[in-house]
């Protein structure tokens, strides 16, 4: 996996997970990999894969089961899309806001657009 | 795991390279010990593994003094040199030499690392490139599984897939009772291992935190003018605009840029050093 240098490790490998989950690549109630697995698997140290899944278990996204390592929570993709969808709204939009209004591109000029990008996907 | 208390060291009697040196660290943890050549990287490690013996202060590893050279305490420490020199042998009589020294050895484990590797186990060892012979070193280091493991420029020689793989490995076997110190000066190719920033200068360690402080204490940003911020710490030209540390005011969740911290600290020491110290 390839680190962007802006967010904090322990939040991208957080944000992996969450994109595995949202995917159904790991389904709810499953297991997910195990601390030292996934810090194998992204070459980063156990103890900020550890920090993540901390994060991740007060985000109510996975559980642990003693023994047994960790696990997908129920309705943890719903939660995952609804903070996503928080997070699009208050962060990425108010950017894109800012250079609409730079270029001086109206709200309608997107509509057509998106329109278009859902009608070539379909 | 290691205490060292004002330890004083010289090659010299009047000319001492590290000075009223105190650190203590803890098992489970990589440290990645930063500093500039000649800062005293690797005479500190030789303090560590018995090497060399501090002119006065006091070391003890593992709970040993390292200087006595108790047979207990050698078997539990390993450090792997920046130079290596190997005997003209082939890798299966240097391990039925070398590896009964390490009660935790485990064969196994070694073979896995050289297959992970890519190195052919019947060669001769004097018949490998530099890489190659890094590459046994450090998976002959690892199956030790000692619990001090002392890395001096690991990375170096390593072409650029070894690395990868080389990460893969010590993300692996990083027991919760074991220490790894690695120095380097590629601080790029270990950045996501190390989990504990050492830096060593003025014959001292200056600084020693967690990564996790350092981004607590610090955002590192790119902003495209330095009129963004207000209380930049210090500043490089990037591509576009400016790569810049400032104080985290507002509790941003950056990455640490380790490079840029380490020459951070080197040319604005007290003000970044002040961050550390202040509650």
């Amino acid at each position: 996996m390839d680190f962007n240098n802006t967010q904090a490790i322990y939040l991208q490998i957080a944000d992996y997970v969450c994109d595995k989950i949202q995917l159904k690549v790991w389904k709810e109630d499953e297991k997910i990999p195990s601390v030292r697995e996934l810090a194998v698997m992204l070459e980063v140290n156990p103890n900020t894969v550890m920090r993540s899944y901390e994060y991740l278990q007060n985000q109510e996204i996975i559980y642990t089961k003693r023994g047994m390592g960790y696990f997908v929570q129920a309705n943890a993709a719903a939660g995952i899309l609804k903070a996503r969808r928080t997070q699009f709204i208050s962060e990425d939009l108010p950017q894109l806001y800012k250079k609409m209004q730079l270029l001086n591109i109206a709200v309608t000029d997107l509509q057509t657009g998106y329109e278009q990008f859902i009608n070539q996907k379909n | 795991m290691i205490a060292i208390e004002k330890l004083n060291f010289g090659y010299r009697k009047k000319e001492l390279v590290l000075e009223n040196l105190s650190l203590h660290l803890k098992p489970g943890h990589i440290y990645g010990l930063l500093g500039s050549n000649g800062a005293g990287k690797s005479s500190l490690l030789h303090n560590i593994c018995g090497l060399l013996f501090p002119s006065s202060g006091s070391c003890k590893v593992a709970g040993d003094n390292p200087a006595n050279r108790n047979p207990q305490f050698l078997q539990q420490v390993y450090l792997l040199p920046e130079e290596i020199y190997l005997p003209n042998v082939s890798i299966k009589s240097y391990l039925d030499v070398y590896a009964p020294f390490y009660p935790t050895f485990d064969n196994e484990l070694f073979f896995r690392f050289l297959g992970e590797f890519d190195i052919p186990k019947e060669n001769k060892l004097q018949h490998m490139s530099y890489g190659q012979k890094k590459k046994v070193m450090i998976s002959f280091a690892l199956a030790t599984q000692a619990k001090v493991l002392l890395m001096d420029e690991p990375t170096n020689g390593l072409d650029i897939p070894s690395k990868k793989q080389f990460r893969k490995i010590i993300a692996g076997v990083l027991k919760e009772d074991q220490l790894i110190i690695i120095s380097t000066h590629q601080v790029k190719d270990l950045d996501s291992l190390i989990d504990y920033v050492l830096i060593l200068d003025d014959k001292k360690i200056i600084l020693h935190e967690p990564v996790e402080n350092i981004t607590d204490k610090l955002a590192f940003k790119q902003v495209m003018s330095l009129d963004e911020v207000s209380t930049t710490i210090y500043s490089e030209g990037a591509l576009k605009g400016y790569a810049v540390i400032t104080p985290n005011i507002k509790k941003e969740q950056s990455r640490l840029d380790m490079e840029m911290f380490f020459n951070a600290v080197l040319s604005e020491k007290q003000q970044m050093l002040s961050q550390f110290n202040k509650q």
